[in-house]
């Protein structure tokens, strides 16, 4: 158990698009279970990172104080930290909110929305504050390696773990280098 | 005897006023190039075809070949600037890739694939840009515009018509449209025309063929645009 290697995993501005995508290899995770443990990450529900994880997989981009928190989190307790998919590395479908004030982004949204009842713009203190502009994650911390697509195919995910967890230096062939 | 020059210690004949690039396609090697056209007069701004000759940066679409050059192309230091260029013209405009029509077919994107580009490296801008959707054939979205002006030198030099042309400076230089409204749709451009379909990337589509060709089977999707560019120009070039 200890010898394994520790990977976490979380979606910040992402629609889970490229976990599913993650998923997609299939029975091969049995084989990645073998040297791989799963520490913070949707898939066993850890809410946060332990101190030792090897490789930490972000998904989406940074929209809100939350991502920030929980992206520094992931900076701080991995070895090797990669940018999961087009929001993570160019702040991909959230950004396209970047060109429109955030003031109007909300009021279309909980204001004037069509079929809106109650009108009005949460402010729980529970929910995170959102950003002015969705940032892509290398614009706040360090990142490592960088897998894009939208979302990156199963094999692109295959390819680099293997890569990675072999000692090699990971790269991606050209059938598996997509921006879409 | 033909002249020759050398492209990466290769051996290639030229002909008398045959630019680097010319010279390189003919003998079936390719260099990295967006604003670069067979057909049309070299721009020589996007840069990526930079290539060193006699140890000195040019770019090889302007640049006349010459006896006893010695040319660099493909070499490591020349195709991280490359990349480096590539990243810049992706943060500097709105190029999201899921989202558009162009994909699979787009020579940005090809190029950066070619490269093996997996990040911008840089911070993005975000820079707000209009689209002009108010031709009933052809759609305009500046957010893609890499001001290569390709369309501006077809709709001049192939349709006659100068309906583009690249206006202001440096960040604020864009693409403009030759009508008192500034829309397309009040051009004489027709889908037909050549500066309709020469776009390198996103920024000028034909209406309504978005997905006739499925992502995934599309231009690029399996062959590096190295092949395909010396495929096409050379087809080009023999016209």
């Amino acid at each position: 158990m200890t010898n394994k290697i520790r990977v976490a995993t979380t979606s910040l501005a992402g629609c889970f698009g490229c976990h599913m995508s993650f998923l997609d290899i299939d029975e091969r995770i049995l084989e990645l279970a073998e040297v791989v443990v799963f520490d913070r990450s949707p898939i066993t529900d850890i809410e946060h990172c332990s101190a030792d994880c090897d490789i930490g997989l972000i998904e989406g981009g940074v929209c809100n104080s939350e991502n920030v928190h929980t992206l520094r989190e992931f900076r701080k307790n991995c070895k090797i930290l990669v940018a999961v998919g087009a929001c993570a590395i160019n702040g991909g479908l959230p950004a396209m909110r970047n060109f429109i004030p955030l003031e109007e982004c909300l009021n279309e949204a909980y204001i004037n929305g069509i079929g809106v009842e109650n009108a009005q713009i949460p402010s729980d203190p529970e929910l995170p504050l959102l950003l002015d502009k969705v940032r892509p994650i290398h614009e706040v911390v360090k990142v490592d390696y960088f897998l894009p697509g939208c979302p990156p195919s199963a094999d692109v995910f295959w390819k680099f773990l293997t890569d990675l967890i072999a000692g090699r230096e990971p790269s991606l062939p050209y059938e598996l280098v997509h921006y879409d | 005897m033909a002249k020759t020059i050398t492209i990466d210690g290769v051996n290639i004949p030229y002909e008398e006023g045959q630019t680097i690039i010319e010279a390189a396609t003919t003998a079936g090697i390719y260099i990295p190039h967006l604003c670069h056209h067979p057909e049309f007069t070299p721009h020589g701004s996007c840069k990526l075809c930079t290539v060193k000759v006699n140890g000195r940066n040019c770019s090889a679409c302007t640049f006349p070949a010459m006896e006893g050059q010695e040319v660099i192309n493909n070499a490591k230091d020349l195709n991280d600037d490359r990349q480096k260029i590539t990243q810049m013209l992706f943060v500097e405009g709105n190029h999201f890739c899921p989202s558009c029509e162009k994909t699979g077919n787009c020579q940005l994107q090809a190029v950066a694939y070619h490269l093996n580009m997996l990040d911008d490296h840089f911070p993005l801008f975000y820079q707000h840009r209009e689209m002009d959707a108010s031709h009933a054939d052809i759609l305009i979205d500046h957010n893609r515009c890499i001001f290569c002006t390709l369309c501006v030198r077809a709709s001049h030099a192939h349709d006659g018509k100068d309906v583009f042309a690249i206006s202001g400076r440096g960040i604020n230089k864009h693409l403009i449209v030759n009508s008192e409204s500034g829309l397309l749709k009040d051009t004489n451009m027709a889908a037909t025309d050549k500066a309709a379909h020469i776009c390198p990337t996103g920024a000028i589509l034909i209406k309504h063929t978005a997905y006739q060709v499925p992502i995934g089977e599309r231009l690029y999707d399996h062959q590096q645009i190295d092949q395909v560019s010396l495929n096409t120009e050379l087809v080009d070039h023999d016209k």
